[in-house]
């Protein structure tokens, strides 16, 4: 068995309202270790108010080669904007 | 700089006529600006050089605590104290980032500190130098934090987005390190007759090791081309240095200190200061382990590496051993 700690991928939730963010990772032998080298870390400078640690092992992430099949459908859906709809200024603020 | 001489997999850039269909794509989409990205498709070469060139530059990290590290415990105030040890606790965090980058291309940290080890890796010449007196902390936060963000500054623009990354983080804090050092020289400088000579041989000592930090001349520096047109080089040393050298004087002159170069002058023509080169001889003296710190340098960080195994393999004994607990009541 390897002797390497796991790779953990850290996200951070900067202020009170934000979602959690990618900033980076580490390597920590469990999950309580993760947070708080995490908290070391990343987290000198007050950069965050909350901490999520997850196994980089257990990220499913999407293929680049599969970009097209997944991204290009909706670059035809204009529809799905709301400028795609012209509407008189007289209707008032909408 | 952190990563000095860093051989590209190939000599010279190669002609577009010669590459894949592959490689084309590869290439337009650097000069398009767009970031590569871990799980993009990319030249192994590409790969191999930025391993080289992210590991050296996360070894420079950890190794460049050792110099500053040997002040904390004298540190002349609580304060100085302070600031030296949050100092020296970002250089780890940017050894953290930079070999997190590293580990996006299929190369483990550990691995990484193991070539370190062997002497296969290397870490930035300017280490391998020792720190005298309270004044060279100061000397090391001025000028070869300074030259190192002289060239961090460019490198958030790195083709290789977890390079970027990386470097985006730690430019911010570097600012922290640059200014704590010069405020450090300015009360020497401003000090006593003592103090002031202290700052001026702290000067004397790493002027020229800190103009070899941005590697040997252009016109020796046969990786730059091809490290350039990937985007993992972003200016040449020659400009980097020149760089430096302008940004520098006049602050030599705020303190009231000498320049060791007696040839150093304004040319009034270019606007920049003509100055003399550094003893390459010297340089690549050091980076071949001839320096006058490298063998404490390896060892302390080998010595570290052997003495902390016990905690490393006691803590993920003790994960497992839990986690193995959880599994069963479960």
């Amino acid at each position: 068995m390897s002797s390497e700690w796991p790779l953990w991928e850290v996200f951070i939730r900067g202020q009170y309202g934000l979602s959690h963010r990618h900033v980076g990772s580490l390597h920590a032998p469990d999950a309580e270790c993760a947070l708080r080298n995490a908290r070391d870390v990343y987290t000198r400078r007050n950069e965050g108010v909350s901490i999520w640690v997850v196994e980089a092992a257990h990220i499913t992430a999407s293929s680049p080669s599969d970009k097209g099949p997944l991204f290009e459908p909706s670059e035809s859906k204009v529809y799905r904007h709301p400028s795609f709809y012209d509407i008189p200024d007289d209707a008032g603020a909408m | 700089m952190y990563a000095q001489m860093v051989k590209t997999a190939r000599v010279g850039v190669k002609p577009r006529d010669e590459m894949t269909e592959q490689e084309r794509a590869f290439q337009d989409r650097v000069d398009a600006n767009e970031k590569i990205e871990p799980k993009d498709w990319m030249p192994d070469d590409y790969r191999r050089t930025l391993i080289r060139q992210i590991g050296q530059h996360a070894h420079s990290e950890v190794v460049g605590q050792l110099p500053e590290g040997n002040w904390i415990t004298r540190a002349p105030t609580l304060e100085r104290k302070a600031i030296l040890l949050a100092k020296v606790q970002d250089e780890a965090g940017h050894g953290l980032y930079l070999y997190s980058a590293a580990e996006t291309l299929g190369v483990s940290r550990d691995e990484l500190i193991e070539l370190l080890h062997q002497g296969k890796m290397k870490y930035s010449s300017i280490f391998n130098y020792p720190t005298l007196t309270w004044a060279d902390v100061g000397a090391i936060g001025w000028l070869v934090d300074g030259a190192a963000i002289m060239n961090q500054v460019h490198l958030q623009r790195t083709s290789y987005g977890p390079y970027a990354r990386a470097m985006v983080r730690i430019c911010k804090e570097e600012s922290f390190h640059q200014r704590q050092g010069y405020d450090i020289m300015m009360k020497m400088a401003f000090g006593t007759p003592e103090q002031k000579a202290m700052a001026q041989d702290a000067l004397n000592r790493f002027w020229y090791p800190s103009l070899m930090m941005f590697g040997p001349p252009d016109q020796d520096s046969v990786h730059t081309a091809q490290s350039m047109a990937w985007k993992i080089k972003v200016a040449t040393n020659d400009e980097l240095r020149q760089k430096f050298v302008d940004q520098t004087v006049p602050q030599i002159e705020y303190l009231g200190l000498t320049c060791p170069d007696p040839d150093i002058r304004l040319n009034e023509e270019t606007g920049h200061f003509d100055f003399t080169p550094p003893d390459w001889s010297e340089f690549f003296a050091v980076l071949k382990g001839n320096g006058p710190c490298n063998k404490d340098r390896l060892k302390a960080r080998i010595t570290a590496w052997e003495d902390g195994a016990w905690v490393r393999e006691g803590m993920l004994a003790h994960a497992r051993k839990k986690a193995a607990a959880t599994a069963a009541a479960e």
